[in-house]
């Protein structure tokens, strides 16, 4: 077949290696950075059958990394752009398109539909979903994660390899880790990651090379440097998993958004006396605030200095969009600190109000 | 005994280095552990793993090797 010729000249391919391909069916979780690059070199290799699930739709500022999608794409669900865009590239293979989320009750049905699992989703509660799915399974996972110019590539649960709970055992607390939307991400790094990515789904299917299970490896754009570290099997952890098999259907996410913290606005806090403002933005955060006296902490560091919380007035805090506040509002509380709000108004609306409030007074 | 330490991901932002050499007399990762605690609180908050001789490493490992990796799990996509 002339689309193949390249891999089918290649002698660790072949015309046997290339059947091997159009046999396989691969689900890609999340079609994000990651995932694009991903999707577009199975598509392109003629994996038989890709699954694309995200339930997320195409916004302008993923297009500086998400390399599927087109201005023609905004707004669309990105399962389903995808999907039309590789089906351009090769309208030989079965695309099946997942426009939903993967959830706990749907994942086991699914997974058993392909032979490698590909993660490209960019949260821990989903990464672990499919950790244990996987483990649950017996599907290979394929495993990549990036932060701002750092990225780390693993396949788990291969071939009784290790799985992603036997290298970092505990789930990390939410927000603990803040994602690309938040800290921002080199473009190209998810196009090295998630091509690193499909280069191993290809030497699982092709029976090729050292797949990277047991091991975990980080690069890093800024210097251009590789550290490959052993992992090695948990049986535990994997046990684990195992025991709760029966249960996994049962399980929900953790409730993401926390509505029973209902925000205050800045015209309401500054009618009210003896208020304590604090911004839980990172110090490098613009712009500061200015014209009330303001208690730094950034959120990250609010429980090392819960000292500094004042224990007498009422605390209202802040952050750039009021989301960071949120959950700033929820630790405190945790650690029986109450009488705090969050405004649901960031720093530069908060400027702005005080602002016109002086120049009121300057007026009267 | 000197021994490096590097910091990936946002653990190079909690230390404000991504390498540095400290000076440790204790034997164990743990108690090395507790140390940098001690310099950076806001990293006990964190999640990572700890490598040395390019392999994770339990936290009541001896420690064997003069360079010491502290590695977070990354969840962006």
């Amino acid at each position: 077949m002339e689309r193949y010729n390249r891999h089918i000249i290649l002698s660790e391919i072949g015309q046997t290696g290339q059947n091997k391909l159009s046999k396989a069916k691969v689900l890609v979780v999340g079609a994000g950075g990651l995932g694009c690059p991903v999707l577009q070199y199975l598509t392109a290799a003629g994996v038989g059958t890709i699954g694309v699930m995200d339930f997320d739709i195409v916004e302008t500022s993923n297009l500086q990394r998400q390399v599927l999608f087109g201005t023609s794409s905004l707004g669309k669900n990105k399962a389903e752009a995808a999907k039309s865009r590789l089906l351009d590239l090769n309208d030989t293979i079965t695309i099946n398109s997942y426009p939903e989320k993967l959830t706990f009750q749907n994942a086991i049905d699914l997974f058993n539909q392909f032979d490698i699992i590909v993660d490209g989703t960019d949260n821990f509660e989903t990464r672990y979903l499919i950790n244990d799915a996987c483990v649950i399974c017996n599907k290979p996972l394929v495993f990549g994660a990036i932060y701002k110019f750092q990225g780390q590539v693993s396949v788990f649960n291969y071939d009784n390899g290790p799985s992603f709970r036997c290298a970092f055992p505990k789930k990390p607390k939410k927000d603990a880790v803040p994602n690309c939307s938040e800290v921002g991400v080199i473009g190209v790094l998810p196009g090295i990651i998630g091509s690193m990515q499909a280069n191993e789904v290809l030497k699982i299917i092709l029976g090729i090379g050292h797949v990277l299970s047991g091991k975990i490896l980080f690069y890093d754009t800024l210097k251009n440097q590789t550290t490959i570290l052993t992992v090695k099997k948990s049986e535990a952890e994997i046990q684990k998993v195992l025991l709760n098999k029966n249960e996994f259907h049962k399980q929900q996410f953790e409730n993401h958004c926390r509505v029973d913290e209902p925000g205050i606005s800045i015209k309401e806090i500054l009618n009210k006396a003896n208020i304590q403002f604090i911004d839980v933005r990172e110090p490098h955060e613009l712009p500061k605030v200015e014209g009330v006296p303001v208690t730094r902490i950034p959120l990250s560091e609010l429980e090392n200095y819960l000292e500094k919380v004042s224990i007498d007035k009422e605390k209202a805090i802040f952050c750039q969009s009021g989301i960071r506040s949120k959950q700033a509002v929820s630790i405190l509380k945790q650690n029986n600190i109450y009488d705090c709000c969050s405004i649901n108004d960031g720093a530069l609306e908060i400027n702005r109000y005080i602002k016109e409030l002086n120049k009121q007074a300057a007026n009267e | 005994m000197l021994i490096t330490i590097k910091y990936f991901g946002l653990l190079a932002e909690v230390t404000n280095c991504e390498e540095e050499i400290i000076d440790f007399s204790g034997s164990r990762i743990s108690e090395l552990l507790e140390e940098l605690y001690t310099k950076y609180s806001s990293l006990k908050n964190k999640d990572f793993q700890v490598a040395q001789n390019q392999e994770l490493a339990p936290f009541e490992t001896a420690i064997l090797s003069k360079e010491i990796v502290l590695l977070p799990p990354f969840s962006g996509g």
